[in-house]
Formats: C-alpha cells, structure tokens, sequence
C-alpha cells in the first residue's frame, strides 16, 4: 500500500461522515425482530448495512488521513469504532436521537435521506479521492434510502388519525436536530475552499425543498421552533449516547483482539 | 503453470449468487501477473455487501490452489452498477428464479417478467430483499413470488 499524506482537516471530515453512518446504522439496527412487519425487518437493516458499509470505508480513510501516532500506528476502522468515548464521536445529533416508535423512525430517516443525497452528490466530486470514492456509491444508496422513506411518511402521515398524529409527534421530536447538518465552522471553511468538503449553504434549498414536497403530500405540519439543539460535531452528545455506545462497544472491550 | 489466471478466476463465483462468477457480476475490475504473483482488483456491489470479504478470500484461495500468491485490492471508484453485469450473468440469474437488472437509465415504466413463467404481470411486494441488491416481487400470472435483482 503507498502511504497516504497526511491531512489532519481530512481526517476530522471524514470521521464525522463516518460517525454519522455508523451511529445512525447502531440506532436502526435497534430494530432488529422489533419491526412492524418482516418486510421492515429486513428493510430497516438493509439501510444500516448500507451505512454501516459506508461507515468502514469512511473510518479507514479517516485513520489513513490522520496518520500514524507517536508509536507509528495508524488507527484502523475497528480502532476509531469500538476504542474511542463519547467526547470523540463527531457524529451529528440527528443520528444518535432515539428512534422511538416507527413514525418518529421513519420521520428521522426522511430528514437525513434527503440531506445525505445532495451531500453525497457534491462529494462525489471532492477534492479527496477516497472521499469522492465512497461518495459515488452512497450517493445510489441514499436516494433508495430516501425512497423508502418517503413511502412510509406518505402512508403514515395520509393514513388514519392515529398514524398521522403519531408521524407529526416523531416528526416534531426530531425535527430541531437538523439545522446541526447545515451549520459551518472553521473547519468547513478551509474544506470547502480546498474543494474537499460540501458547502452546507448549498445543500440546504434542496434538502428544504424534498423534505417540504413529502410532509405536504403527506398532510404533515412542518414543525416551527426555534430550539436548535448543537454539540454533535464537538462530541457533546445527548443522554442515550452512552448506552448506545456501550452496546456497539462492549463486545470488543471486554474481548480485545477476539476474532470468528 | 498450465490452468491460467482467467481461467482460475472464472471457477470464483459470488457466495450469495452461486450461479454468477466475478465477471458476470460485474465486480471483477483487473489483473494483472508478474511470474506467481497475481493482483487482482475488485469492487464491492453495495457498501456494505458483505459478501465481498469471503470474495477476497476465494479468490486468494483459489489462485492459491494452484501456485499463485494473489493480493486483491479493492477500488471503489468509479462506482458498480448493474450495467457491469454480463448478458451471460443475466441469463443465468433468470435461470437460478431471480429476475435479472434491466439498463439503469431505463427504469419508469419498465415491465418486469416472471423468472417462472414469462409473463409481465408482476408487482413489487417488498424494497428490499435477503442482500443488499435484490427485492422481493411475485406474478399475477403464476402466483409465484421471486426475487428481482435491482438495477443500481
């Protein structure tokens, strides 16, 4: 393998890609043999097998980029995914809200399909290649993602009193999470002059515009508020973090190098 | 050596679709041989397939077999898409009861026949499927339900 040069700006971008994809995979795979309907079962782990997939690709360029520490090694997937806590996860909190019930679920998955499309669409031209790489994949994967739950938004939200009512509550309770995906920091800056990271001024219109054109079909209320929850990208995170990562964790902390 | 690299290659089939080999699936990008030293590159259907780990395997264990030592890389640019898949691996998939991926730009409006019996009176039950490429259909006609690879 020739080396890969070291990009500390990079690597934060592409752990918080990674992050993203991997916590949001960990929360639907909560659903696993709980789902309404089989279909659903496998449906749901379908979508986190996409991003858990997108996750090792994401979490491996972030260890490449980085490069290696002061004993010469470089961090590996499993490494920056079962050995780092909480203040290191730069996910957003979108991904790490509890998913509730199927409506608040399927409420989450629409904002973050419908942000993940135009993101992975620009990046798929990014300056950084390994980025760019991942990209041209989720790109696809996304736009199946969003999809679904598009469907199932429609169906709950046009459906019966009570499936609308719950959609609207999952989606009032999930909804201050997203203006995090579009805010900007010193890092963006230098990432999206250097052509390397999305600018998330530019990816907002049309997330805004896709999630609008679903909720209205869907007779769904797009929620006001002015609470703007934020920290994520920081490793500040909400308080079911922790069990989240224990869960993901525990296995390979309590066995350290154990392998089938 | 008297078997060739290709023709190890061929005998290397996907462990979920047995009846493909890496080149009708598409996956199979370059190799190239220097003496026993054989690179073989590849790249994965869907992120997270996770098929594409035993692939890496039976293809090292493959050459291995006879005399080569292979190291398979894996590029994820430019991305897989059904397209990729061969005429023959489209066949054979419709043989196996799967039905095959049509031309991705071609998708609105497009008929999907019945692996069983032909006919194009045919409905999705499900998006998704037991892999990560494949959802779930049956037949009007026949009343057989099947599985429809997807174009991606």
């Amino acid at each position: 393998m020739t080396a890969v040069q070291t990009d500390t700006d990079t690597a934060v971008y592409a752990l918080r890609l990674g992050d993203d994809a991997l916590v949001l995979a960990q929360r639907l795979c909560e659903w696993a043999a709980r789902a309404p309907q089989l279909e659903e079962d496998v449906a749901l782990l379908n979508l986190a097998l996409d991003l858990l997939g997108q996750a090792r690709s994401l979490l491996t360029r972030a260890g490449e980029l980085a490069g290696p520490d002061p004993n010469g090694t470089v961090r590996t997937e499993d490494d920056l995914a079962y050995l780092r806590d909480e203040p290191e996860f730069c996910n957003a909190l979108l991904m790490e809200v509890q998913s509730g019930d199927f409506g608040r679920t399927m409420a989450r998955q629409l904002l973050v399909s419908a942000w993940q499309v135009p993101l992975w669409t620009a990046l798929a031209a990014s300056a950084d290649e390994g980025i760019a790489g991942v990209a041209g994949k989720a790109v696809k994967e996304a736009a199946y993602h969003l999809d679904h739950a598009r469907s199932w938004v429609l169906r709950l939200g046009d459906g019966t009193a009570e499936s609308h009512r719950r959609l609207q509550q999952g989606l009032d309770d999930v909804w201050p999470y997203a203006a995090e995906l579009f805010e900007r920091d010193a890092l963006l800056d230098r990432l999206v002059e250097r052509g390397v990271a999305a600018d998330p001024a530019l990816l907002e219109p049309q997330w805004r515009a896709t999630v609008q054109a679903v909720l209205a079909e869907a007779t769904l209320t797009v929620p006001e508020t002015t609470w703007r929850p934020t920290g994520g990208r920081r490793g500040q995170h909400l308080t079911g973090f922790g069990y989240l990562l224990a869960e993901l964790q525990h296995l390979h902390r309590s066995h350290p190098g154990a392998t089938w | 050596m008297v078997t060739t690299v290709r023709e190890v290659l061929a005998t290397v089939t996907d462990p979920e679709l047995p009846v493909l080999t890496l080149e009708d699936l598409g996956v199979l990008r370059e190799v190239s041989v220097d003496g026993d030293e054989v690179t073989v590159t590849v790249t994965p259907t869907y992120s997270g397939c996770p098929a594409m780990d035993e692939i890496r395997a039976d293809i090292t264990a493959a050459l291995a077999q006879h005399g080569y030592r292979a190291t398979v890389r894996t590029v994820l640019s430019p991305a897989w898409t059904t397209d990729w898949m061969s005429e023959d691996g489209k066949r054979k998939l419709r043989e196996f009861g799967i039905a095959p991926p049509g031309p991705v730009l071609l998708q609105i409006g497009r008929r999907v026949s019945c692996p069983q019996c032909g006919s194009a009176d045919t409905e999705e039950m499900a998006r998704f499927s037991s892999t990560s490429c494949k959802a779930m259909w049956r037949c009007r006609s026949c009343r057989e339900p099947f599985e429809r690879f997807k174009e991606h």
